[in-house]
């Protein structure tokens, strides 16, 4: 069996558990996992860039996907009525002026020489610079989260189309993948990996308390729909020519309206993931991406043979963090709202680095293979674990406590399970199913 | 000016909470600490191992308390807690036999060594998560303040009240405790010396007949016990949820980085450093400053320099600074 045969397979596989989703439970779950796992191959991509390609270990992933969500809100959302006048603009001065006082300390830093002055002067600058920003930014944050609170209270967005904030959400992540790298790179791996877990946490409580910017916890609900591709069900249930194609499908008008609106989604995540996924396979063979490799492998070879690590870090850094915040910018639209509390490192971080590794990390393919198999299993683990832990209990008599203990802990099975495979991959199978070439 | 309720609200909202936060933070730390010193990766499985222990001690608590044994006025949990810290030792050994006696054999990069314990950390947390749920915990019982505000008022005459819980109270006990027979089994014994030795020197170690193996398990057994204490205390302190623990990972290797990775002195200095940090840059120093700014010049906002949910952002901006400056950290630790 040659390798393209082998991974065909294995490809076909995945997409017959899927379909078997669809006749033995419904469409409608099947289509749920495609769309997320399609989501999650995106994700993949982005982390198989950094760590496949270039070994860097970030696990901050979720603040990137969190960074793309927050660009729908701040892209697709109609402004708010008064809200910039109100404070909007105090609010931009006060980031600025918070900017000023960073830059201003990294100068004195750089052009004063060493010494008590220098120290003195840049505690001085940041501490004044703290009280400015607060004395400017506090009054107008407060003007704008007075503005009608139970619905809005923030700044809102631009209007413009939802689709814009998919690249806008790239742009968002990168331009912070470009602030931490510039700070944390360079340190050694397992720093990184700290500071990158950091970083996620301090962005997803940034998107919590800063109610101005996108609610908080109050969470964004109505983003608009990437429209005409997706359109909206009741108007779709009341669209004779749909009426007629669902009849002729033997479908009722219900079901046909919310399959057809997840499967407009479906492709255009699946446009997306193609682009991506070309481009990522580009880079791969180019010489750019063999230089990437190279310096993964020998760091200190590469760097004599002039190539400049440090930059080379920083540029796969930011490329792989904006692929993270483009595909969070799509969750988020799926989803069509903007939930804070709902990201959690084991799911948004963690699970899309099981998903790299166990599909094969340094090759594109296997991190989409592995996307796709992981998320299915994630989905599926907790009804088959239902169906197990009602299997073992069997003899146990009704209304026992361990019984329902058993019963109502099997949702518990999924992180378990993903732990297994993950550590049952990297023991007997470290390169993952499709390794790398 | 009110020196005094000035001092006694600020121990009351800022040292006390601190020095017990850090007395967690560091046994915690130790945990970490020791596992890069002589195993050489950083363990981000560290917070789930807390919460595993820690979830013994509560199961076997309920358990006494169902069978009426109580420690009089200190919290059942301590009782409960060496059984606890068994339960974690059996834990960790088996992790350490099924899982990362492979790559040791193997020689694996650190780097590896850290996306297996990516694995076990999944595990540990689906194991606590399965047999005790998500949802938060009550175990502590026996008194619940050594002295309470209002006792304290009446004894002093002040206006501020002084309140110390017996949690916070029996933390730096229990923490002073675990610290000195570490530090006693690290510096004494003959075991404790080839520990170090091995952390030193691995090569050199093994050269002068140390068996490698049973240094690992002694550290697995020393991180079990420090990682189970810790997770009992902030338990007691705070409440039992699992997700917390997972949570404290990032404050605890914080602390352990600023220390210095690999040197037990620095971890604690870490833990009490990123501790008050949180607890300072977080507190709103309204009711402090009332008292010390002379009249009609009293703050009127609350004076919080950063909202209590930024507290990650501080352990992460002190770690940021050390890693930028002092890179191997404040007491000299390893780098790799």
């Amino acid at each position: 069996m040659t390798e393209a045969v082998k991974n065909t397979l294995l490809f076909l596989v995945v997409g017959g558990l899927i379909l078997l989703t669809g006749f033995t439970q419904s469409w409608n779950a099947a289509i749920l996992i495609l769309n997320m796992g399609l989501i999650s191959a995106i994700m993949a991509i982005g982390v198989n860039l950094q760590w496949g390609f270039a070994g860097l270990f970030n696990v901050g992933v979720m603040g990137f996907v969190a960074l793309g969500g927050l660009a729908v809100v701040l892209v697709s959302t109609p402004p708010t009525q008064g809200a910039w006048s109100a404070g909007g603009y105090g609010i931009v001065l006060a980031l600025l002026l918070g900017a000023a006082t960073v830059v201003g300390a990294v100068l004195v830093a750089q052009k004063f020489p060493k010494g008590r002055m220098r120290t003195l002067s840049i505690v001085g600058i940041l501490i004044a610079g703290f009280f400015i920003y607060r004395a400017v930014f506090d009054p107008s944050a407060a003007a704008v989260e007075a503005i009608d609170p139970a619905v809005a209270g923030n700044l809102g967005g631009l209007n413009l189309p939802v689709l814009l904030a998919w690249p806008a959400g790239g742009l968002l992540a990168a331009g912070a993948a470009w602030l931490i790298g510039k700070t944390a790179l360079g340190l050694r791996s397992d720093y990184l990996a700290i500071a990158t877990l950091g970083i996620a946490e301090i962005i997803i409580a940034f998107m919590k308390n800063e109610d101005w910017l996108a609610r908080g916890v109050k969470n964004v609900y109505g983003i608009p729909r990437p429209a005409p591709v997706v359109g909206y069900e009741v108007e779709l249930q009341n669209d004779p020519s749909f009426l007629a194609r669902a009849e002729w499908l033997g479908l009722d008008p219900v079901t046909a309206s919310t399959l057809s609106v997840k499967l407009g989604y479906s492709l255009l995540f699946l446009i997306v993931l193609l682009v991506l996924l070309w481009m990522a396979q580009m880079a791969l063979r180019s010489p750019w991406g063999r230089m990437m490799r190279a310096i993964r492998d020998n760091e200190v070879a590469a760097e004599a043979m002039g190539k400049n690590v440090t930059r080379r870090h920083l540029q796969i850094f930011v490329l792989g963090s904006a692929v993270c915040g483009i595909a969070g910018a799509m969750m988020t639209t799926l989803d069509g709202q903007l939930t804070p509390s709902a990201y959690q490192p084991l799911r948004f971080t963690f699970l899309v680095w099981v998903m790299v590794i166990v599909g094969g990390s340094g090759n594109n393919f296997g991190a989409v293979l592995g996307a796709f198999l992981i998320w299915f299993l994630w989905v599926q683990v907790e009804p088959i674990g239902l169906w197990l832990m009602n299997l073992i209990t069997i003899g146990l008599p009704d209304g026992s406590a361990l019984k329902s203990h058993l019963i109502d802990s099997a949702a518990h099975m999924r992180l378990f399970t993903m732990g297994l495979i993950l550590l049952i991959v990297l023991r007997f199978s470290p390169r993952g199913l499709i390794p790398e070439k | 000016m009110d020196l005094l309720n000035a001092l006694v609200a600020l121990a009351n909202f800022v040292i006390v909470p601190a020095v017990a936060y850090g007395s967690q933070l560091a046994l915690g730390a130790l945990g970490v600490t020791l596992i890069y010193g002589i195993l050489r990766f950083s363990n981000f499985a560290h917070g789930d191992t807390m919460a595993f222990g820690a979830m013994i001690a509560v199961l076997v608590t309920w358990g006494l308390q169902a069978a009426g044994v109580s420690f009089g006025p200190l919290p059942t949990a301590l009782l409960a807690l060496p059984f606890a810290i068994l339960g974690c030792i059996v834990l960790v050994l088996v992790t350490d036999r099924l899982v990362y006696r492979f790559y040791r054999e193997q020689k694996a990069k650190p780097v590896i060594l850290v996306i297996v314990s990516m694995g076990v950390m999944f595990i540990m947390n689906g194991l606590v998560r399965f047999i005790i749920g998500p949802d938060d915990q009550r175990f502590s019982d026996g008194a619940r303040f050594l002295i309470s505000a209002r006792d304290f008022k009446e004894l002093t005459g002040l206006r501020e009240g002084l309140a110390i819980k017996t949690s916070q109270g029996i933390t730096v006990v229990v923490a002073i405790v675990a610290v000195a027979l570490l530090f006693w089994f690290l510096n004494k014994t003959r075991t404790g010396k080839s520990m170090r030795a091995y952390s030193d020197n691995e090569d050199l170690a093994l050269l002068s007949g140390i068996n490698p193996e049973r240094v690992v398990m002694i550290t697995w057994i020393l991180v079990a016990a420090l990682a189970t204490t810790a997770g009992v205390l902030y338990g007691l302190d705070k409440s039992f949820k699992p997700f917390v623990y997972f949570q404290l990972l990032l404050p605890i290797f914080a602390s352990a980085i600023v220390g210095g990775l690999g040197s037990p002195l620095g971890a604690i200095a870490g833990g009490f450093i990123i501790a008050f940090s949180e607890v300072t840059i977080t507190y709103a120093w309204k009711k402090v400053l009332t008292y010390l700014a002379p009249e009609n010049l009293e703050p009127s906002g609350l004076v919080q320099l950063l909202s209590t949910d930024y507290k990650f952002a501080v352990s992460f901006v002190i770690l940021l600074i050390v890693l930028l400056f002092k890179p191997t950290g404040l007491f000299k630790g390893k780098s790799v």
